[in-house]
């Protein structure tokens, strides 16, 4: 037998307060991170914001500093511009833009076909969305984020005890925080595409605690003489090598789309890796300590 | 003991037939199936989203209140027509919404009311203010909803796009998805005119036409309108014409005085055709109008001898030639400085007929087709890679199960695309991250096994008995994961658009899937090895 660890016996629950304090502050990034983008401020992605972006590739390599100057002087304005040199591409992104949709990405491509003459582009893709539009799907994202919360709140609840429910609705919150709020540090794009790639966290972090807690309420049953604490931690530690192993291969695949899967999946893998490791950490170090300080009666106890 | 492994292997067997089948579509090997094959098998397999095989994803407004709008201005003077019919002397204006009428005699009241439940009097006194109900102009605005859906619909069949979805959102939107669109802007231009036709007679006699400029150049409209605002005749308005120079290229704006009331409208057309003119040998429109339509050309032309009648097309002049004769047969001609596919599209958007309200873009998804290809080949290669990477930590952690839960994991892969393939389910890009995620995950359900088995050896137990508590034990754990997971899912295509309902269809066949393979398709493996005869070592 491969064993990672033989007869792993940390005392997770004793760190219990050391992991409240690293938690406290990714989730407080995270909060401010989530009034940031309610109130507008965040650096959210056209789906959101409303607003046009514009991918293009070109045939040459072409030099980011020009091509803002030449969209300056065309009389463009607020524009966000990016490059992925190695393809040529370059992405630009014009934010709530109050002009006509659709006659932006004109204006862009009008402007950049007269001052490159010699450097042709395809237009790899468009987007436009009206602030109409971005708000529809602003409020579907929440209203997913909240749906899902309280689908997990309810399910663990009937599984196993309303404690536990809190328990897990809990790590989970903290992971779709933890994420948002590192990606808002990071400076990177709020959009549709990481709220997927949160929700698949949370249903991944979930799979996890319930994995722990499962454990922990067949222990509960078994142990009856042992104190909640110590059934928690052997349960975690006996369950340890499946939570490391079962996030080395999703993160195996999560890093192969990170590294292969193309630019557009590159944020998406990229809030998975991290989704992955704080989920892992959260159903050992969030969930369990919260139902442990709930206390009330020993849950499971036989009658 | 033995029959029932018996079953679950034909299971298994049956279901990796049928998924093979339904993929074939999308593999190369289907161009080599016989004929009677392709034909009646299934052919269809999974469909590339739009953001994978490139297209245009629309969303459109429709303007109902303009379509109000522009049913008050018809109600406006039909009434006029009524009073003049009924010799009542009354004046008529609309404002926006309002009608006006003035003056307000009992006589006129009863005869609007009697003749027009629709309208509703807001405001009396000496006039009278009308308004279209709030119940009619819901009608109104859901049948231009209604109507626009058709004539987008004419207008791409003429188009020719492969495969289009135009459907009704909500109250008044559109969406219009148009796969594997070679040139977005000229499909946008084509479903977002318009494309109301009017000819309306000129008012040269006016006494203010002659101070009008001859033209003026671009971005001077709007002063020129704000100059002659009030000067003009009530019953009038200016609109422009666009000339280009053919030798320098020059564009200028020619501003014309018109009578506000069109003559005749495009729904009169029978016929709209691309002629090539052979002055310039450039193309242009010829139009046909119906019994209807020819027999009001003949009048207009006949009354209006020496005049001149513009045409215009969603208030751009686009010629206002002078009546030469009284012009009988119904039929006329637009021209411009139109190219091959201008004047193609024009024709197409003047035989479907002009929409009811204008649209407003509310959302356009462009993806050209070569970023999609990109697409597909890094998400293969990053599945590829994931793939051997997870099966060979799977190997390396637990030697021969291993081997058993890579089987299971590719029995996985399998079954999830077979199972997209019989949905004819949509891949988006997401949707393959979805899969390559699964590869994962679907390890789990075996790795929960196999750890449960460990601590039953541990525990001293036999291979076999291991196994079956191993399995027992695991099972509930299981279940409850992919439950969980099944929420996340369901909520996703719940609220998710597009691409990411794709992703959430992808993520919860896997997990279903993963279901099966873990509870039947590994515990068969183990169980056949224990049958034969009772292993002293598992190799886990």
């Amino acid at each position: 037998m491969v064993e990672l660890i033989k007869n792993p016996n940390v005392n997770f629950l004793g760190k219990r307060y050391i992991a409240f304090v690293l938690s406290g502050i990714l989730s407080v990034i995270g909060i401010i991170a989530i009034v940031l983008i309610a109130t507008g401020h965040a650096n959210l992605g056209i789906d959101f914001a409303g607003g046009t972006s514009i991918q293009l590739k070109f045939e040459k390599p072409v030099v980011l500093h020009d091509i803002r100057l030449a969209l300056e002087r065309g009389g463009l304005k607020d524009f966000d511009l990016q490059d992925l040199p190695t393809l040529n591409k370059i992405l630009i992104r014009v934010k709530k833009s109050e002009q006509e949709l659709g006659q932006g990405s004109e204006k862009i491509t009008g402007i950049l076909s007269q001052g490159f003459p010699e450097n042709k582009y395809v237009v790899d893709s468009t987007t436009v969305i009206g602030p109409k539009v971005g708000g529809r799907l602003r409020a579907d994202a929440a209203k997913a984020v909240a749906f899902a919360v309280i689908g997990i709140l309810i399910y663990v609840a009937f599984r196993f005890q309303f404690k536990f429910g809190v328990g897990a609705t809990i790590a989970t919150f903290h992971d779709v925080l933890a994420v948002l709020g590192l990606f808002y540090i990071m400076g990177k794009e709020i959009n549709l595409i990481l709220v997927t790639a949160i929700l698949t966290i949370a249903g991944y972090s979930l799979t996890d605690t319930v994995v722990v807690f499962d454990r922990i309420r067949e222990n509960l049953k078994l142990k009856q003489r042992e104190s909640i604490e110590t059934v928690m931690n052997s349960s975690i530690n006996e369950v340890l090598s499946r939570t490391i192993i079962t996030s080395t291969t999703v993160l195996l695949t999560s890093i192969a789309l990170f590294f292969f899967g193309g630019e557009v999946l590159h944020d998406f893998s990229l809030a998975m890796i991290i989704g992955v490791i704080v989920g892992t950490y959260s159903s050992i170090f969030v969930a369990s300590p919260i139902v442990l300080l709930w206390g009330g009666k020993r849950p499971f106890a036989k009658k | 003991m033995k029959k029932k492994i018996y079953w679950r292997l034909i299971l298994i067997c049956a279901t990796v037939i049928l998924a093979v089948v339904f993929f074939l579509p999308n593999t190369p090997a289907f161009q080599y199936m016989p004929e009677w094959w392709q034909k009646n098998m299934p052919n269809k397999g999974i469909v590339l989203g739009l953001d994978l095989q490139g297209g245009l994803h629309l969303v459109f407004e429709v303007e109902g209140d303009k379509a109000v709008e522009i049913t008050t201005d018809r109600y406006a003077s039909n009434l006029r027509n009524l009073f003049v019919k009924k010799k009542l002397t009354a004046d008529v204006n609309r404002d926006r919404l309002n009608i006006i009428v003035s003056p307000s005699s009992i006589e006129i009241r009863k005869l609007i009311e009697d003749n027009y439940p629709g309208l509703l009097p807001v405001e009396t006194g000496n006039r009278i203010v009308y308004r279209i109900s709030d119940k009619e102009a819901r009608r109104i605005k859901d049948s231009a909803a209604d109507q626009a859906l058709e004539t987008i619909r004419n207008r791409i069949d003429q188009f020719g796009v492969a495969e289009p979805t135009i459907v009704r959102q909500g109250e008044n939107e559109v969406v219009i998805q148009l796969p594997g669109v070679k040139d977005p802007k000229r499909a946008i231009d084509l479903i977002g005119k318009t494309a109301q036709l009017e000819f309306k007679l000129v008012d040269d006699d006016a006494k203010v036409a002659a101070e009008i400029p001859q033209s003026i150049i671009p971005g001077e409209e709007e002063g020129l309108l704000n100059q002659f605002a009030g000067k003009i005749p009530e019953d009038d308005e200016i609109l422009f014409e666009k000339r280009v120079n053919r030798e320098t290229g020059e564009v200028r704006k020619i501003p014309i005085l018109l009578k506000k009331q069109a003559a005749l409208t495009g729904d009169l057309l029978s016929e709209a055709k691309v002629n090539i003119d052979s002055r310039f040998n450039e193309p242009n429109v010829s139009l046909s109008f119906n019994a209807a339509g020819a027999n009001l050309f003949e009048e207009v032309t006949g009354a209006n001898v020496k005049k001149r009648l513009a045409i215009i097309l969603d208030n751009v002049v686009y010629s206002a030639p002078v009546i030469q004769e009284k012009i009988t047969g119904g039929s006329a001609q637009i021209t411009g400085h139109f190219s091959m596919e201008e004047a193609k599209d024009l024709s197409i958007v003047l035989r479907a007929g002009a929409l009811p309200a204008p649209l407003k873009m509310l959302q356009n998804v462009t993806v050209g087709p070569s970023l999609g290809r990109d697409s597909i080949e890094a998400g293969k290669m990053a599945g590829i890679i994931g793939t051997i990477a997870v099966v060979v930590f799977m190997i390396f952690y637990y030697r021969f199960s291993g081997v058993i839960a890579d089987f299971a994991l590719f029995l996985n892969i399998i079954l999830l695309l077979g199972a997209m393939a019989s949905l004819n389910a949509t891949l988006t890009l997401p949707g393959i991250a979805g899969v390559i995620l699964a590869i994962g995950m679907a390890v789990d359900s075996n790795v929960l096994m196999f750890e449960r088995i460990r601590d039953e050896l541990r525990a001293g137990k036999t291979p076999r008995a291991a196994v079956d508590s191993g399995y027992h034990k695991a099972f509930w754990t299981i279940f409850d994961s992919h439950v969980t997971t099944l929420i996340t899912a369901a909520v996703l295509f719940q609220f998710g658009t597009g691409p990411i309902k794709g992703f959430a269809v992808t993520l919860s066949l896997g997990v279903a899937i993963n279901l099966f393979t873990a509870l039947i398709g590994t515990k068969s493996v183990f169980d056949i090895i224990n049958s034969k005869r009772e292993i002293k070592k598992l190799s886990i």
